[in-house]
């Protein structure tokens, strides 16, 4: 990563635009990366500065309106980790988490695998396929599934219906938490998946063929040569595409809420909703940064292992 | 991608006949499947469209049409005559191009200092960068709120397009400077050796090879800005002032479930998404693993 100025020859008889010249090159990165920082620093770093110091505050409504918090220490992560609704809500989000991460990673490296075996026109068919998916905007297919599961008229409920699944004429799937949160599983691995196929199918072609010919001619059956040649060479991708999903899945809000009309009963309600409720609905900004504090130390450690995967695969010089 | 299928563990038969239509049976069946799960994917977006073109009295029917017998554009008239549409297109158009031109303005200065020097700080910065793309924004919130509402700038576009900008900037950085990297440094050198100053050997050798990293930033920002929803339903409460997405989330609230408008209205916003994403759709997979594979 030599700079520009390095390897350009600069004559003798100009020593001193040389060092002027030198000077410019020390400061230039700096004001060109001014602005972005600038930004960044405003929008991000400084609202992270802010949720931690308010995490320590009472900050209601009486606050808000003074712009300045109350300091009670502890106080608000004590009475977090009391209330009872907050441990359900973390570990339905982490339950809910980890299926919708397994399943997007599985299903989408399966399609990607898929889309290795088919024909040219079936995988161009497919490709196009997963990109009109993946450019939906999520309120968009919010609506989509809203339509489809209607109780009324919905086409899901008179499929399952025909297709004897039992009675599904008028069903509410969102009466019980549990098909509740499969309708927010489907839409979100549905979303999901392609993102993780098309990304896993572009690192398999970049898979060596001699590789693989060489291990079958070793005699090694299909799933071995998946799992000792092809996963290990796929490894950083998936591991990187993991990470991000337990950072998106993790976080969900839009989806639950304009799902179900910006109003979720406690039983949907994830550690970004709750957070939510807490600060925007009854005005405990504090309480609410609190819970938004754990949920960031949560996931710090997908963020961790994105972070050394990226540094680590070359891409950072 | 025929050495994939070589691999399936056929014996070597005198007769080659035998194997091979072997391979064509399996080809078809990987075919079939790959079709079903195309159908499955595409089937939701198949549906609201389909549901966009049908008549009131088709889409309340309890046994669903699969296709519009009767198709009609009256849902999309509906959409658009519904109560501030033409304000959230509006707010919208503002938001996604301002964001865009700043990102792409701040990101490619960014990328250029991260591409073409080395300087102290240099390693921490793109840390910096990557890591700030994990930081929850659902968590942030509630800060940015209280921030924003200290400088006034709840209820305001403006402030929505500073937080977009910094949602957008570590990609477009991030991106930039991957195509920044992939110019040749020779090219550069061999323009200054030939007298060229350093800002005639930016706009003449740069500039162009930058051209499809330039195109795919931008679209990636107008996406971005575009599908955003949270800070816009947080941020802007008056109708006036919401965008697309936030004035189709609403669209139920204002006179009960309508679903053919709604549909239509869906079909609109997604639209300019769809067309741009096909664009780019292999430069933004890329960006996020490039040379994650070593092959």
């Amino acid at each position: 990563m030599a700079s520009v100025a390095e390897s350009g020859v600069i004559p003798a008889s100009r020593r001193r635009r040389f060092s002027r010249r030198r000077f410019g090159q020390a400061t230039a990165p700096y004001v060109l990366l001014a602005p972005a920082a600038a930004v960044i620093g405003v929008v991000l770093a400084y609202p992270l500065y802010l949720l931690v110091k308010m995490s320590f505050e009472k900050y209601g409504l009486f606050e808000l309106i003074r712009h300045k918090g109350r300091w009670v220490g502890t106080d608000n992560y004590a009475s977090i980790f009391q209330d009872a609704e907050f441990w359900r809500v973390v570990v339905r989000t982490f339950l809910f988490t980890v299926v919708c991460v397994s399943l997007t990673m599985i299903l989408g490296t399966a399609i990607a695998m898929l889309l290795l075996q088919v024909s040219r026109w079936v995988r161009i068919a497919l490709t196009t396929g997963l990109v009109l998916v993946w450019a939906v905007p999520v309120i968009v297919a919010v609506n989509i599934w809203r339509w489809m599961i209607d109780y009324q008229f919905g086409v899901a409920n008179w499929a399952l219906t025909k297709l004897h699944f039992g009675n599904f004429e008028r069903h509410d799937w969102f009466a019980n938490p549990w098909s509740g949160f499969g309708v927010f599983t489907l839409l979100i691995v549905w979303g999901a998946i392609p993102f993780v196929a098309i990304t896993v199918y572009a690192g398999l072609a970049q898979v060596p063929h001699e590789l693989l010919e060489a291990a079958a001619i070793d005699g090694a059956k299909p799933w071995a040569v998946f799992r000792e040649v092809t996963l290990p060479l796929l490894k950083p991708i998936l591991v990187i595409l993991t990470s991000l999903s337990i950072i998106w899945d993790f976080q969900v809000f839009q989806q639950i809420w304009v799902m179900l009309d910006s109003r979720p009963t406690s039983d949907y309600y994830t550690m970004a909703i709750y957070a939510f409720h807490q600060s925007f609905q009854i005005s405990e900004y504090g309480l609410g940064a609190a819970i938004a504090v754990v949920m960031v130390m949560f996931m710090f450690l997908a963020t961790l292992v994105y972070l050394r995967q990226m540094l680590r695969t070359g891409e950072v010089h | 991608m025929s050495s994939v299928t070589q691999i399936a563990p056929t014996p070597v038969a005198p007769v080659v006949t035998r194997p091979r239509s072997r391979k064509r049976v399996r080809k078809f069946g990987w075919n079939a499947l790959a079709l079903v799960v195309l159908f499955v994917m595409v089937f939701p977006v198949y549906w609201m469209i389909s549901t966009a073109f049908k008549p009131g009295h088709d889409i309340l029917s309890f046994t669903p049409q699969w296709v519009p017998a009767h198709p009609t554009l009256s849902n999309f008239t509906d959409a658009i005559h519904q109560q501030f549409f033409w304000n959230a297109v509006k707010n919208s158009l503002i938001v996604t191009s301002v964001v865009v031109l700043l990102s792409l303005v701040l990101a490619f200065l960014a990328a250029l200092a991260l591409a073409k020097f080395s300087f102290y700080g240099r390693k921490p910065f793109i840390v910096v960068i990557l890591g700030v793309q994990m930081v929850p924004l659902a968590a942030l919130i509630i800060p940015l709120y209280i921030m924003m509402s200290r400088v006034h700038q709840v209820d305001k576009l403006s402030g929505v397009i500073v937080m977009y900008l910094t949602f957008v900037l570590p990609f477009a950085v991030w991106t930039l400077r991957g195509f920044l990297l992939g110019v040749p440094k020779e090219l550069e050198e061999s323009a200054m050796v030939d007298g060229a100053t350093r800002f005639g050997a930016f706009v003449r050798i740069l500039l162009p090879l930058l051209g499809p990293g330039l195109v795919a930033t931008s679209i990636f920002a107008f996406i971005q800005a575009w599908n955003e929803f949270i800070i816009a339903y947080v941020f802007l409460h008056t109708p006036e002032k919401q965008t697309l997405m936030v004035w189709l989330a609403s669209f139920t609230t204002l006179r009960g479930t309508d679903w053919g408008p709604l549909m239509a209205g869906a079909t609109l916003c997604s639209l300019p998404v769809i067309v741009f994403f096909v664009l780019v759709q292999r430069k933004i997979a890329f960006g996020l693993t490039a040379g994650a594979v070593k092959g």
